[in-house]
């Protein structure tokens, strides 16, 4: 095997934290053409590591060797000029303004100098993205174009200020399946053309898709690098989470009782008075995990939202524990109803960032004794529940104390589950109750879930991973605009759930 | 910034996780604005030429902080500046803590002013009607009125909030100007409550026995009246309400992210409203603690001048809108607008007409800094990597 000296390579780099080593002594290189893995855990130092190489954190040991040479990187305009570039996973782009208007920011072709040359500017993207093989137009404005589109636009940016060492920064946690297949085709051809390209990730399936090799980060170090060829789904795992990792949870047979949530010919409009559930009927039983597998933005969110009083339904019937729930505010989902709800974005609605783990547990409960009484509030209560709670769930990263901010996505998520089951809900909601988390965390929230249904409760999940939807329903729900479109035991196959989700089911019965 | 810390210990990644909630980095901001505030200010004095050292002795020689340090200066000249400077610290702390409020609750109550009038109006119009009330029931009407009034005018805001969306910031702009034209008309020749006799566009007098207790200095040369306590206890209650009540846990939640509090089953629109009105409520008492205390009536020429609502957006933003910092934020504009009156500043050391400007550059300094603190922030950084 040929030995080429690696255009890049990172030796002892070591990057440390109040109270924690975030890098402790990585070594990896990086060779031409190929594209490098860099796998781990959410909290693993992937991005620290990054953002070292991207010249936005200064090592606190260790050197940074381009072609063989020393550098020292002081800002990421360092790092774009010796030819680094970086995708971040939020793009940095102004969408008021043209994709080329965007790729040629801060590095403009003028006129004399002060004008900027839209022609030329125009045709520098053209070319570029003839070369190599982007779709793209170049006059489109940012915020008319897709999500998958802007990475591209991110990509070409970093290729017109000549970047031959690309690093992309979980690229496909935004994408859809097929953006993602795309960004491998465009990714291969860079390779082809000499580009070295380091692609974080916590996704397994995609290691294995387009590294040429692996390397493995867990609690700050380097764990291993390893060849694709050969390389395992569990081997990866493994390596990354420091155990066996169960892909899919152990679930014994279930027993459904009773119905705990009925829903009737629910109709639901959308902020913009789009009609977004039509007519949707079902109900979750005791001791049963309900799937909703679907395509985004089918209704699931307006669904979710009108089950927890987030909205209004224009019509339809909440029946809960035999009582009907009509234009209740969240409140008294939450209180009366006994409605749990994991919602399908953390940030958004599932925890005040700001907020310490237990003012966060307490969202719900601080207006109930104990926690408050005659709307005294009682924080040292706060404080004795979240030590109860951070440990039974595994809560690491913080104390009680701590502000939900400074958690990675998995802790954070744990603690909302912390928060939703401890207040023993007779249904549970979770929508996309794994979103961004890594393996590990993946199956702590699978356990529970599975846990909670064996405990009596009704569990509604909605979720577009069909992986999920697999290895946690007892009866899968196909949601397709706005309706269910068919109902499978969850031993259906893939294609016929595939192809039911498109709306092209055969056996469509709007129910 | 993908990824933070799993590991334990806790460790923030991010380098401002949890700033609002353990705030050294606002204590340097807060410091370093005031600081470089007081240079640029004394950069102005030297190019008026004067010396700017001289100057601010003499400005602090006229706020009596000295008192505060034994055996320094004439202790009765001392004491009585000090009790100035303390008078005029009282309603900046209730304005501050006016606009501080609201921001916890994410909004931006632009209105202390308005609030701050209709507290004074309530003050002065029940405080000179009814002579038979006894002094101390009446004094305490006066202000349980104020306070109301203040919620009222803050509350207008709210409820149009709540029910409109009507952006707090244009409606209390708004009932401010509002505030100010009833007072012109209230106080104003041939208007409703002008002095007996109405020759003076002046309201009347509050009885003698509604005047608010002096507890430091005498009582004739406008000694410290308990309204100081009434600022200090509101401080309290402040701290108190935000964090020991289920009301000050939702306040808080909403001014974080409304959505999650929403999601959590808190009624975010009524929080807007109680918010609002608890803030106008400060503002209120602002105005009962000037009028009972020493001012007794208002004159429509004083309306027009007012600003101490405004300073308590500096004051909120200097203290960072924390108790203890709207405290310090209060004394130190206190002590400047008391050290540069044209009655404490030696005219041959500094003009006192200039020196009122000084004071005002310095407060705009500061909102400014305080506005762009991460900028401060960064050179901060900055300074101390080099070293």
């Amino acid at each position: 095997m040929e030995r080429e000296a690696p255009v890049l390579e990172l030796r002892g780099i070591t990057k440390r934290f109040p109270g924690i080593v975030a890098n402790d002594h990585i070594d990896l290189d990086l060779r031409r053409g190929e594209v490098h893995a860099l796998l781990g855990e959410n909290g693993a130092g992937k991005s620290t590591l990054m953002n070292v190489l991207y010249g936005l954190y200064k090592p606190d040991e260790g050197e940074i060797l381009l072609g063989g040479v020393p550098i020292v990187l002081k800002s990421a305009k360092d790092a774009i000029e010796r030819g680094i570039g970086m995708v971040h996973q939020h793009f940095m782009l102004i969408p008021v303004m043209t994709v080329a208007e965007n790729i040629v920011l801060a590095n403009e072709p003028t006129h004399a100098g002060i004008m900027l040359d839209y022609r030329a500017a125009d045709q520098r993207v053209r070319e570029l993205a003839a070369q190599f093989k982007f779709e793209i137009d170049p006059e489109a404005l940012i915020e008319d174009i897709t999500v998958g589109q802007q990475q591209r636009v991110e990509i070409l940016k970093a290729l017109y200020r000549k970047a031959d060492i690309l690093i992309l920064d979980e690229p496909t946690a935004v994408l859809t399946p097929q953006e993602a297949l795309e960004l491998f085709e465009i990714l291969r051809r860079l390779k082809a053309e000499g580009m070295s390209i380091i692609f974080i990730t916590h996704k397994l399936n995609e290691v294995l898709e387009i590294a040429d090799r692996i390397s493995v980060l867990r609690r700050g170090k380097k764990v291993d690098t390893v060849p694709r060829e050969g390389a395992t789904e569990a081997g990866l795992a493994q390596l990354m989470v420091g155990r066996e990792v169960v892909f899919r949870v152990e679930k014994p047979p279930t027993h459904p009782g009773e119905p705990l949530l009925r829903v009737e010919d629910l109709h639901v409009f959308d902020d913009r008075g789009i009609e977004k559930v039509r007519g949707l009927s079902f109900e979750v039983r005791a001791g049963e995990i309900v799937g909703i597998a679907g395509v985004d933005n089918n209704g699931q969110s307006e669904l979710i939202d009108a089950l927890t009083g987030l909205r209004h339904a224009a019509s339809g019937r909440i029946v809960m524990g035999g009582k009907e729930y009509d234009h209740a505010t969240p409140r008294t989902m939450i209180d009366e109803a006994g409605l749990g709800h994991i919602p399908e974005d953390r940030h958004l609605r599932g925890l005040v960032l700001d907020f310490n783990l237990a003012e966060n547990l307490a969202l719900h409960d601080y207006r109930h004794e104990p926690d408050s009484r005659l709307g005294w509030l009682f924080p040292r209560r706060l404080l004795t529940r979240a030590a109860r709670l951070l440990p039974e769930f595994d809560v690491r990263g913080g104390g009680p104390s701590t502000p939900a901010s400074a958690l990675s996505g998995g802790n954070q998520q744990k603690v909302v589950l912390a928060r939703e089951i401890d207040r023993d809900p007779r249904v549970l909601i979770a929508a996309q109750p794994t979103r961004g988390l890594d393996v590990g965390a993946i199956e702590f929230v699978h356990r529970r879930l599975i846990e909670e249904r064996d405990e009596g409760r009704g569990v509604l999940l909605v979720s577009l991973e069909l992986e999920e939807i697999f290895s946690l329903a007892d009866r899968i729900l196909v949601m397709f605009e706005g309706q269910i479109v068919g109902e499978y035991p969850p031993d259906v196959s893939e294609d016929t759930l595939g192809l039911a989700m498109t709306g092209a089911a055969p056996e469509v019965t709007a129910a | 910034m993908s990824e933070q810390a799993t590991l334990p210990p806790a460790a923030p990644l991010e380098p401002d996780a949890g700033k609002r909630r353990f705030d050294p980095q606002g204590l340097i901001v807060s410091l370093i604005t005031t600081i470089v505030a007081f240079l640029i200010a004394g950069l102005v004095v030297l190019a008026t030429g004067h010396n700017p050292i001289n100057t601010y002795r003499a400005i602090f020689n006229g706020t009596g902080l000295a008192w505060l340090i034994p055996g320094v200066g004439n202790r009765s000249n001392e004491a009585a500046n000090l009790q100035q400077t303390l008078l005029d610290t009282t309603p900046l702390i209730l304005c501050g803590l006016a606009v501080a409020f609201a921001f916890r609750c994410g909004m931006f109550n632009i209105g202390g002013q308005g609030q701050y009038f209709a507290g004074s109006y309530a003050a002065v119009i029940i405080g000179s009607s009814w002579a038979s009330i006894p002094g101390p029931a009446h004094i305490f009407l006066c202000v349980a009125c104020a306070a109301l009034a203040g919620a009222v005018w803050g509350g207008i805001a709210g409820f149009l909030k709540a029910t409109t969306g009507a952006h707090e910031v244009i409606s209390t702009i708004m009932l401010n100007w509002i505030a100010l034209w009833v007072g012109e008309y209230f106080f104003g020749l041939q208007g409703p409550f002008v002095s007996s006799g109405g020759f003076n566009p002046i309201s009347n007098d509050i009885f003698g026995n509604v005047h608010l207790p002096v507890f430091w200095g005498s009582a004739v040369l406008q000694g410290l009246d308990i309204g100081f306590f009434i600022a200090i206890g509101a401080l309290f209650v402040f701290w108190a309400l935000l964090n020991r009540t289920t009301l000050g846990f939702e306040v808080r939640a909403v001014g974080y992210n409304p959505e999650a509090a929403r999601y959590g089953g808190i009624n975010v629109k009524r929080n807007y409203l109680l918010a609002l009105a608890i803030s106008g409520s400060f503002a209120g008492l602002a105005g009962a603690t000037d009028v009972l205390g020493w001012e007794f009536h208002i004159a429509t020429s004083d309306i027009l001048v007012s600003n101490v609502g405004f300073l308590g957006i500096a004051v909120a933003l200097l203290g960072r809108n924390s108790p203890i910092g709207v405290f310090f934020a209060a004394l130190l504009f206190g002590a400047l607008t008391v050290g540069t009156s044209s009655r404490q500043l030696d005219p041959s050391v500094f003009d006192p007409q200039l020196a009122g400007n000084l004071t005002l550059i310095i407060q705009g300094l500061v909102v400014l800094f305080v506005g762009a603190d991460l900028l401060v922030l960064s050179v901060w950084k900055r300074i101390r990597r080099a070293r």
